[in-house]
């Protein structure tokens, strides 16, 4: 038999009722937290580094000469860089819009006519986008949106728009289907017992209780758009670089620290928004 | 039957219901994401049109050209050794991902299970930031760490460990790395749900009869943690085997996967039904590895 060391535990141990020859704790096994914090470590140095350097005087990514913002200010006075933003922000609220409102129909109509043929259908068809290589999906819109071009002669963001709104859809279908689920459905029906017709106990009741649902599924749809590269850009016609595809073509010359400073505003935006998700969709204690 | 009617249509009506509020989303995806598909499926069985583009007639050439090749002088069949080159370049490249995110996830994940209810939503979601985080700022993360003058090599040169920086960037080790960094929370995040319903009493049943810590792993832990584990490798093999961007940035232009070869042949290649045939080749493949993973979780239902 090995004789097996045990470290303290991190957990009050349940109180043993006979005294124990060896105590065990799981919250030790040897070697899982220190793979564990170097997990974390190597999580989050990469991006803590690419924060700092943003702040870079030097030109340099890797000789700090000091702090400076001049790399926001370049970036802000960047009409690409300008032109770019206002498009994705454009693109992800138009995109997330659509996305969520079909899908809150669709949350509606799959978690609140009980059990009926070709829901299950319905349920993977909206969650295909999360199953296809993306880049798949990219050619194919590629391809089909090349036919529409050549025959309607549009260029504009409405291909983009389509794209987006239809990869959001299940990232918007999930959270607000997880609080219809979890809604108590006697409200409804103490609502229609008190003369309410179906559409001012949606409107008065279940929308006001689905509320934090559909704005978390907008503001990952929101997030989800933002950062989307390969689909858009196949999708987007000639001069219609987004953030993310606009970073990519910089991939491909000499990086200056102004990629960094992109990198850290958007950052900062995603934080911001999963901060706004969190606080909407935790319990009420 | 009579008696049953009312009831029926009330069903009916309901089934009518949700077909109806759901429709705009299905129309949406149908025209934004699954129709296209389809589109592509022709494409792959149709000819090469001379500058991009397909002609007819109809035939299987591209689904041939994905693994053999013809002599343009004697016409004798060999097989194709770039692409080979390159589907396995893809495949290892997913399951070396898989292996090391799981490797570096049941710890992490064991870890945020195991701490205090406070901080474990703290650690949870330290876990999600970067899951959320824009896969292309993740890719340039890291490689500002792994490139020549970069954080990796500064260090190692610092410490007198080497002389000269290591050339990792524009390398399949530099995918691999990449992947490994980005796809890492896809594992963590469902090892972390199958964990956090396991009851660590079991541990300690078995501690106290006498199992040695290799056997706790592998007959109590291992067993338990499976869904979650199939799960974390199907969430993280899927995107690695169609990743586009890591290898493009990280991997350089020679060391393609499936997913810039795929861009290659609507671009400079120029041969869309042989970027069809491919595309829907990986689809296939991902089809199958989820079909896996669906029968596994039925087996899983079984079993309980």
């Amino acid at each position: 038999m090995t004789e097996i060391r045990v470290a303290a535990p991190a957990t009050p141990a349940r109180a043993p009722a006979a005294p124990r020859r060896r105590p065990f704790s799981a919250a030790s096994l040897p070697g899982f937290t220190a793979v564990a914090l170097l997990s974390f470590a190597a999580l989050y140095l990469p991006i803590l580094t690419l924060v700092v350097f943003s702040f870079n005087a030097s030109p340099s990514m890797s000789d700090w000469g000091g702090f400076s913002l001049h790399w926001y200010r370049d970036a802000w006075e960047n009409d690409a860089v300008q032109e770019a933003t206002v498009r994705s922000l454009v693109l992800a609220t138009l995109a997330a819009t659509i996305a969520t409102a079909v899908a809150t129909l669709a949350a509606l109509g799959t978690t609140r006519q009980g059990h009926f043929r070709g829901r299950t259908a319905i349920y993977a068809f909206i969650n295909q986008p999360l199953m296809v290589p993306e880049i798949v999906t990219a050619v194919a819109l590629l391809i089909v949106f090349g036919v529409v071009r050549a025959a309607t002669g549009y260029q504009g963001l409405g291909y983009l728009v389509l794209a987006h709104s239809a990869f959001c859809v299940p990232f918007a279908y999930l959270p607000i289907r997880a609080r219809l689920e979890g809604l108590d459905r006697r409200l409804e029906l103490a609502a229609a017992d008190l003369y309410a017709t179906p559409l001012q106990a949606f409107r008065r009741i279940t929308l006001p209780l689905l509320a934090p649902g559909i704005v978390a599924g907008f503001m990952l749809a929101f997030v989800i758009s933002l950062d989307d590269v390969v689909i858009t850009e196949f999708v987007k016609s000639a001069g219609q670089d987004t953030l993310a595809t606009y970073m990519l073509g910089q991939f491909r010359r000499t990086l200056t620290p102004e990629v960094n400073a992109i990198s850290t505003v958007l950052l900062a935006f995603t934080l911001v928004l999963l901060a706004g998700v969190f606080l909407v969709t935790r319990k009420r204690a | 039957m009579t008696m049953a009617t009312p009831e029926m249509t009330a069903r009916r009506r309901r089934a009518r219901a949700g077909w109806l509020l759901s429709t705009p989303a299905l129309v949406l995806l149908l025209c934004g994401a699954a129709g296209p598909l389809l589109v592509v499926l022709v494409f792959s069985f149709l000819t090469k049109g001379g500058y991009g583009g397909v002609e007819l007639p109809f035939t299987a050439e591209a689904w041939f050209r994905i693994f053999f090749q013809r002599d343009i002088f004697d016409g004798t069949v060999s097989a194709a050794d770039a692409h080979i080159q390159i589907f396995w370049r893809s495949v290892w490249l997913s399951l070396a991902t898989t292996l090391i995110t799981f490797v570096l996830g049941l710890p992490t994940a064991w870890f945020i299970a195991t701490r205090p209810a406070r901080t474990r939503t703290l650690w949870l979601f330290l876990i999600t930031i970067p899951f959320w985080t824009n896969l292309l700022i993740r890719t340039f993360a890291i490689m500002e760490v792994i490139r020549n003058e970069g954080l990796l090599n500064s260090a190692l040169l610092g410490l007198g460990l080497i002389d000269q920086p290591l050339q990792i960037l524009f390398t399949d080790t530099a995918t691999l790395i990449g992947m490994a960094y980005v796809y890492l929370p896809l594992m963590v995040l469902p090892l972390y749900a199958a964990i956090d319903r396991f009851d660590m009493r079991l541990l300690e049943a078995g501690h106290d009869l006498y199992a040695s810590r290799w056997a706790l792993l592998r007959r109590v832990i291992l067993p338990i943690i499976r869904p979650g584990l199939v799960a974390g490798c199907i969430l993280v093999f899927i995107p690695a085997l169609g990743a586009y961007v890591v290898p493009r940035v990280l991997g350089g232009g020679k060391n393609m996967m499936v997913g810039n070869f795929i861009e290659l042949q609507f671009g400079q290649a120029r041969n869309w039904p042989l970027g069809a045939a491919l595309s829907m080749m990986l689809l296939l493949v991902v089809m199958a590895a989820l079909l896996v993973y669906v029968r596994a979780m039925a087996q899983e239902g079984r079993d309980d």
